[in-house]
């Protein structure tokens, strides 16, 4: 039951980003291009993205979920040196090639050499900043 | 911007997922956040996000082949794939989030922490752009 329902939702969510055109790294970059010939369609896609979740979360968060027992929302509430330096230099990533998270996952979909060096560095990357938390702690 | 049609249905679709993933398990969709826990193997999330994540490939290929679509990445030195590859995952994990988790999810639940870290990165990522293709 779990399985099928996190299975629909996610092909929900693959098929609005390859219909949006995220998937297509050269429109984010245009998009991101705010200096030279600006694409702005992607605006489109964070509006329509934002205002439905916005309407649907006020009334989502009246009741409990349907499958669990409570919300797990993160409770940090500092914006801190972590949170700020690590969207930096996402952002400095994301503007290298277009890629964020969930577009490129998706977007193994077309089956570019490419895409999946991106995505094992992306992996690495992960991997790298929890053996550096990991190694933080125990010190 | 006759791509204004694809573009509000294609968010109209990733928000509906959020909110489903919200009204049945009351959790964030956030794609970083999911391939973290693949990584480090949270036993039921990390099953959960491997399926999520395996809708999203499915989600994607389906209209490729229905619309018979291929997509190419630009061609690019696989030194700066990789670069950026890691500085996106390493990037996502440092800030606790990325474009879905923070930028979609984080916003519509009006997160401070959230719309500080979707500026940064729009505005690093615009950054970044200008550098590359208008200073060097």
């Amino acid at each position: 039951m779990n399985a099928l329902l996190y299975l629909v939702f996610g092909l929900l969510f693959g098929l609005g980003l390859a219909i949006s055109g995220m998937t297509d790294p050269q429109k984010v970059l245009g998009f991101l291009d705010l200096f030279g010939e600006w694409d702005p369609t992607l605006i489109f896609v964070m509006a329509s993205g934002v205002g439905i979740t916005m309407l649907a979360y006020y009334f989502i968060f009246k009741r409990s979920p349907i499958l669990a027992d409570d919300f797990t929302l993160p409770n940090t509430k500092a914006i801190d040196k972590k949170l700020i330096a690590g969207a930096v230099l996402f952002g400095i990533g994301w503007g290298l090639y277009g890629y964020c998270p969930g577009p490129a996952i998706a977007a193994m979909s077309y089956l570019n050499t490419d895409t999946f060096i991106f995505v094992a560095a992306m992996l690495c990357g992960i991997g790298i900043q929890h053996w550096q938390a990991k190694r933080q702690d125990q010190e | 911007m006759s791509d204004i049609t694809p573009a509000l249905i294609g968010g109209l679709l990733i928000g509906l997922s959020a909110s489903l993933v919200m009204f049945f398990y009351g959790r964030i969709t956030g794609i970083s956040s999911m391939l973290q826990s693949l990584i480090v193997r949270q036993k039921i999330v990390s099953s959960n996000s491997f399926t999520f994540l395996l809708g999203v490939i499915l989600g994607a290929a389906s209209l490729s082949i229905l619309m018979n679509i291929k997509i190419e990445p630009p061609a690019t030195h696989p030194a700066i794939i990789i670069l950026s590859g890691l500085l996106v995952g390493y990037g996502t994990a440092l800030g606790s989030g990325c474009t879905s988790g923070h930028g979609i999810c984080g916003i519509s639940r009006f997160s401070l922490r959230s719309i500080a870290a979707t500026m940064c990165f729009m505005l690093s990522g615009i950054i970044t752009v200008f550098v590359m293709r208008h200073l060097i």
